[in-house]
């Protein structure tokens, strides 16, 4: 890999160190006696917003209550990162194509899990309530879109990728842009073109 | 009218006014807040009177603010407010307003627009010059329109030249809390003083006291106060009265007061009575107090934009004097009066006068000031607002309002900045403006676009008491400020409930204290057993929400006491003397919910000799 390239993995490594410094997800609630507006956002290690007006208002549909504290992946979510960062660097410095292409698998799968665990998290605090509940709509579950928006009740839910899932994404690209880059560079090589 | 009046009146619905305004509550002791130009209500601040409407001065914590060296007063007449001044420009920190029947102080902090001291005057008797500030708020003052012997003691009223004084009070306000204390008291003739502003610019520095009443009569004011064609407006000059105060000068009088403190940590109002005040003859401060002749128990002691001139209203007089602070400070060094009461020099009127205004209408009362150089008086007998120019005294338009005009305000129409847009006039009299309720009228403002050179009503709208004064200014230099909840962590009151876990009920002998935690929608605990006729029961609650105008209410059936709202991060407490036994509802007062009317629940009361054990739940636990 030329030295461009191995200086743009570097950046795209390093410039992940700004996700623990930024939401990754933002949850916005939107009602007509809220003009101003709930919010909540996930970081890679926390939860902030109106979390507790939030709880609040979930208990009359019986919703359990959004405690960061138990939420084991914000523990070891910064890890993973960690991980993902100090393996772009290996890349940099071992400097194998083979090597970046096992690193992008690797952000895509995390990335997928992180999805799926999320959309699960979701799916569970908006389905399994408790049935003493003040407030029952048969057939009505309260789980916000993963991406998008979603009418429950007198709140319109949207759910959307905040600054860390859009770094995230970019170094993600950057890394996927530069290993096509390199290979179609070696072909030309291979073929004397 | 000419038509695009409504326009101009029209704010729609979600967009806010242009100003806010202040309007005194008189004889309903409150204060009022109006949005400008569409004239709505925005809220009624209580200051001086007890308001069941929302728990002030029936709450434990709230009681404290309406203690005074006689004991509990429920009730006051406020007439002026003032907005504390930056450099002579209102800046939106806090408002001040009198009340004039047991003489006292205010300050409502525009953060919270709630009353947060409450200044007793001693020596005072009818706190009705006040409270007009400094340029930077450095002193508010208080002046007597009532002269009573100082120290108050029992003497014929026949003695009254004698026996009778008036005080001037000085209030300093600390620049950054705002807390007040006397810094002085000036003991002066027996005089009714009337009304004040401080100089600025050129005059900053002096303070000028209108005062009629110079018969020094105490019997049938109407015509015996009414008989010198001239009274006095009191020149003070307080900055140098100030170096007298530093060497200590003047003679410290025991004097029990009142002064009240709210806490916004605590949630709650503390009462400390305190024993002396520095006491100034005008002996003690040679060559700092001066009297202006003035036609005729003048009303108004109002000071222009730029300082240079000081405008008389007097009320009987046929024309409005305005004098120049240029003109009066050479009179004061020429030496030569027109004679001296009780060592205060009297100036020459026509040494100090720049010239009057002819031809003003009857009655003139009040002036304020736009910021083109004209000048707005306020005209009782008339009933009318005259415009005229300050420099050349030319009158310059007029136009009839509806019935007779107290006082008239221009937001920062007494400071060195006003915003001159509109005026709002205050009248006594509202007759066949509105529809008839009866024998007990609405009192009524008028709303006046002054941006032209023409005067033109715009509104009429209903206030509540009766309005006197009241002062405008710029929405966005108090919206900036404002808190919209308390935080729950910062809640230092002792009786707070921090947690729903926390909940508890807890006997002292025959006292009852009930821990309770507000939260949408239920209370903890909502079911209390074991209390016994005649059991003083507090009731104190903590409002948990953190959300934007979700107020917790508390009542409790037959309380002869009254309910509270309770904002969020807020603890509250009620006290309730059961007298019958029996079952009570209690519940939420205050729409918060879908589920609010589920938001109650139940006091069981038994006889006193009852064994019945102290127990208290909510839903299972």
């Amino acid at each position: 890999m030329n030295k461009t390239s191995r200086i743009l993995i570097l950046v795209s490594a390093l410039v992940m160190i700004a996700i623990y410094f930024v939401p990754v997800w933002n949850i916005s609630l939107d009602a007509p006696q809220y003009p101003e507006g709930l919010g909540m956002q996930i970081w890679i290690n926390k939860m902030t917003g109106d979390l507790q007006i939030i709880n609040g208002l979930n208990h009359y549909i019986g919703m359990k209550t959004i405690q960061p504290d138990s939420i084991q992946e914000l523990k070891f979510m910064p890890y993973i990162l960690g991980f993902i960062i100090m393996y772009g660097l290996l890349v940099v410095i071992i400097n194998k194509k083979s090597l970046l292409l096992s690193w992008i698998i690797i952000m895509i799968i995390i990335g997928a899990i992180g999805a799926y665990d999320f959309w699960s998290w979701e799916y569970d605090y908006g389905h399994n309530l408790d049935p003493t509940a003040a407030i029952k709509v048969p057939g009505m579950n309260y789980q916000p879109p993963l991406i998008g928006s979603k009418q429950l009740l007198n709140f319109n839910a949207s759910s959307m990728p905040d600054i860390g899932a859009f770094i995230l994404f970019a170094s993600g690209i950057a890394a996927i842009i530069i290993l096509i880059y390199e290979y179609k560079k070696s072909k030309i090589k291979n073929t004397g073109l | 009218m000419s038509g695009d009046e409504a326009e101009k009146v029209y704010v729609a619905p979600g967009k806010y006014d242009e100003f806010y305004y202040f309007v005194s509550g008189g004889f309903s002791g409150q204060l009022a807040t109006y949005g400008i130009p569409s004239g709505r209500l925005l809220k009624v601040i209580p200051v001086y009177s007890v308001n069941p409407e929302n728990g002030y001065g029936y709450t434990e914590e709230s009681k404290p603010m309406l203690n005074t060296s006689y004991g509990f007063v429920p009730w006051d007449d406020s007439h002026h407010s003032e907005l504390s001044q930056t450099d002579g420009v209102p800046d939106g920190r806090w408002v001040f307003i009198n009340g004039n029947n047991t003489p006292r102080l205010a300050r409502i902090d525009l953060k919270t627009f709630r009353t947060v001291e409450i200044l007793e005057i001693p020596n005072s008797a009818g706190n009705h010059s006040s409270p007009f500030i400094t340029p930077g708020t450095e002193y508010v003052v208080a002046g007597t329109r009532f002269s009573v012997p100082v120290p108050n003691k029992d003497v014929p009223i026949s003695t009254y030249k004698e026996n009778f004084r008036g005080t001037i009070s000085f209030i300093k306000v600390d620049k950054d809390k705002g807390d007040m204390s006397i810094a002085f008291q000036l003991i002066t003739p027996p005089y009714d003083y009337d009304l004040s502003h401080a100089g600025k610019g050129p005059s900053y520095g002096w303070f000028f006291f209108s005062c009629y009443n110079s018969e020094e009569a105490n019997t049938l004011l109407e015509v015996n106060a009414s008989q010198k064609d001239k009274d006095y407006i009191m020149a003070v000059n307080w900055k140098k009265i100030e170096e007298f105060v530093a060497q200590n000068k003047g003679t410290m009088m025991e004097s029990k007061y009142a002064h009240n403190k709210w806490s916004d940590e605590t949630h709650s109002a503390t009462s400390e009575i305190l024993t002396s005040t520095r006491t100034l003859k005008p002996e003690d401060v040679p060559g700092c107090i001066y009297y202006i002749p003035c036609p005729k128990s003048p009303h108004g002691a109002d000071v222009d934009p730029t300082g240079n001139y000081i405008v008389g209203g007097g009320k009987l007089a046929t024309v409005i004097p305005v004098f120049s602070f240029e003109k009066i400070k050479k009179a004061i060094e020429s030496n030569q009066s027109d004679g001296n009461v009780e060592g205060i020099p009297v100036l020459k009127y026509d040494e100090c006068l720049a010239g009057e205004v002819q031809n003003p209408g009857l009655g003139p009362l009040h002036t304020e000031f736009d910021d083109k150089g004209f000048a707005y008086t306020s005209a009782f007998v008339s009933s009318e607002i005259v415009k005229w120019k300050v420099e050349t005294r030319e009158v310059v338009d007029r136009m009839p309002v509806y019935y007779s005009v107290g006082h008239l305000s221009i937001p920062g129409g007494d400071s060195r900045k006003p915003w001159g847009k509109y005026l709002v006039s205050m009248n006594k009299m509202t007759k066949d403006r509105y529809l008839p309720t009866g024998p007990e009228l609405t009192q009524s403002a008028q709303l006046i676009d002054i941006s032209g050179e023409k005067m033109k009503l715009l509104s009429d709208f209903p206030t509540i008491g009766e309005p006197h004064y009241a002062q405008g200014i710029p929405a966005d230099l108090v919206t900036k400020n404002q808190i919209k909840i308390y935080k729950i962590e910062d809640n230092k009151n002792p009786y707070a409930t921090k947690s729903p876990n926390d909940a508890k009920v807890v006997r002292e002998g025959n006292v009852v204290h009930v821990y309770i935690a507000a939260m949408r929608s239920h209370f903890t605990p909502d079911n209390i057993e074991g209390v016994k006729v005649g059991d003083e029961v507090y009731f104190h609650m903590t409002n948990l929400e953190q959300d934007w105008d979700i107020p917790h209410g508390f009542a409790v059936m037959g309380n002869q006491n009254s309910e509270m709202l309770v904002m969020p991060g807020e603890t509250c407490s009620l006290k309730w003397v059961p007298e019958r036994a029996g079952i009570y509802p209690m519940y939420c007062t205050d729409f918060c919910s879908a589920l609010h009317q589920e938001m109650q629940g139940y006091v069981r009361v038994s006889p006193k000799d009852s064994n019945t054990p102290l127990t208290f739940s909510t839903g299972n636990k």
